[in-house]
């Protein structure tokens, strides 16, 4: 295979986020495979720490496969393979020294729909921390909880109710729960895979807002099929099609005047 | 450019476009009727043209209510983005146009009664310029034309020379023969106008530059109106 064909179309000089904010995740020549089917060529890629990175394109392009691999998501799943590089903090998390439980403690994820454990409020946040031994004893623990809630914005709302059961919330308080329960291990990383796609636009805003307050301590990483949500929260924007990276570059750019005539096309709802 | 999925998107952008591009034929008939209306001293002619301009503003209005709109609707983002803000201030330099345009109406009624000779050749020669300027930007921006619209940019120094050329004429004049300071007061301001109606054309190319290339024209453009720095000097002989 010529390996042109599978080269990233642009890279525009460097993002200016990259030139404000270390790199966290530097991805080279990443390749995934779902058996023969080639979901993510070539890629190449550097998200910036302390900020918030936007994957964005049409079904099917690759972005949540990508999202996927940084915490070794893809291994779950049979046929899946990953070459190339992805490295967190100049470590390779792919190297077989890794310990993937570690990995995806410091690599925390938020999916679409909000998964609540069927437990009590308390018990959905203090899960994490307990397994991974991080709190010495329950004063602690209640401590780590009451501190994830209070960062996840949901405090107010809960902490005369941290009893009852978390699926009992509605669908924005349980999404925030999910985050909180996925800070309470103190990640350096957020994955967030359409968080809001199942929000009404209020809880959507709370959602975004969060964002933007723990951009502040986390790396975060978002795919969204919403251009105004990337628009609104990130600093970095990859639009991604046909699992090729096809512009990645700073949101105020890629919004307003984007390089690729693709990336052109999708933003403005040409074809998706 | 490949069209919206949503056809109702492209259906307001058209629509934007063709109301600008009306609002731009009215602004070249201010331009135009003033003009002749100075140059023939027709005074009917003028007073249409100081009718009209209502009819301009209602317009500028009507393509701000369309932007706003189609910006809550659509959310446009990039060049549809671009699109509706170069609209919004297409339309401001075009509204200005006609207000230029009607103040040369107005000032050829004051002109028209009292200047007992010629306008200067310089002044017609002027108007002719500034209303090619006017022509080809509008082109330009039918036909998303950047390139075109560079070239009416570059040509404004011609106005601005002629401005200057005309300027001196008119102070010569009144050195001369006092009497005709009123009338070409009047005639300076009126070529003032011109000259700020070929600025205004040389905005409208920078926004299409900035449509067409995303990125604002950024070299400084060349400029040859130097009467702001042009001392009046009494000859003593």
């Amino acid at each position: 295979m010529n390996d042109m064909t599978f080269k990233t179309v642009f890279t525009p000089p460097q993002p200016k986020i990259l030139a404000t904010n270390p790199a966290k995740i530097i991805a080279e020549g990443v390749d995934v495979y779902y058996g023969e089917k080639h979901a993510i060529k070539n890629l190449s890629l550097t998200i910036p720490d302390k900020a918030v990175s936007a994957f964005i394109g049409p079904s099917g392009c690759g972005k949540s496969t990508f999202l996927r691999s940084i915490n070794r998501m893809n291994d779950t799943i049979p046929g899946c393979r990953v070459t190339g590089v992805i490295n967190v903090d100049g470590q390779a998390i792919y190297d077989p020294s890794i310990d993937v439980v570690d990995l995806r403690a410091r690599i925390g994820m938020v999916f679409q729909k909000p998964n609540p454990f069927p437990k009590s409020i308390f018990e959905n946040v203090a899960y994490g921390p307990r397994i991974h031994g991080l709190a010495k004893d329950k004063t602690a623990l209640e401590q780590i909880v009451t501190e994830s809630l209070k960062r996840a914005s949901l405090w107010d709302e809960v902490k005369d109710r941290l009893h009852q059961p978390g699926t009992g919330l509605s669908g924005g308080q349980q999404q925030r729960l999910c985050i909180a329960r996925a800070i309470a291990v103190n990640p350096e990383v957020i994955l967030m895979d359409e968080p809001c796609s199942a929000l009404d636009p209020i809880a959507t805003a709370r959602i975004e807002e969060l964002i933007t307050e723990l951009k502040e301590k986390f790396c975060i990483v978002i795919v969204t099929h919403s251009m105004q949500q990337a628009a609104r929260v990130s600093d970095l924007t990859a639009f991604f099609h046909l699992g090729i990276l096809v512009e990645a570059g700073d949101t105020d750019e890629v919004f307003t005047s984007p390089q690729e005539k693709r990336t052109h096309d999708y933003i403005t709802g040409r074809f998706g | 450019m490949s069209d919206h999925i949503l056809k109702a998107y492209d259906d307001d952008l058209a629509q934007l476009k063709a109301m600008l591009s009306e609002m731009g034929g009215l602004a070249e008939e201010q331009l135009n009727h003033s003009m002749e209306a100075l140059v023939r001293r027709d005074t009917r002619l003028a007073g249409q043209v100081i009718q009209a301009d209502e009819k301009i503003d209602a317009m500028e209005i009507a393509v701000e209510e369309k932007a706003v709109l189609t910006i809550a609707k659509r959310q446009p983002l990039a060049r549809d983005l671009r699109n509706i803000m170069v609209a919004i201030r297409i339309a401001s330099d075009l509204e200005r146009i006609g207000d230029l345009a009607k103040n040369v109406a107005k000032r050829s009624h004051a002109i028209n009664d009292t200047l007992p000779r010629r306008l200067s050749a310089g002044l017609e020669r002027m108007g002719q310029l500034s209303q090619a300027q006017l022509k080809m930007v509008l082109d330009a921006f039918a036909a998303d034309d950047a390139e075109k619209a560079m070239e009416v940019w570059r040509h404004d120094e011609d106005i601005d020379a002629l401005y200057n050329s005309i300027f001196r004429e008119l102070l010569t004049y009144m050195m001369e023969d006092p009497r005709m300071i009123s009338a070409c007061t009047h005639l300076l301001f009126a070529t003032k106008n011109i000259e700020r109606i070929g600025d205004h054309a040389t905005n409208i190319a920078e926004n299409i530059y900035y449509l067409v290339h995303g990125k604002p024209l950024r070299e400084e453009r060349p400029k040859k109106d130097k009467t702001s720095i042009t001392p009046f000097e009494l000859k003593q002989d």
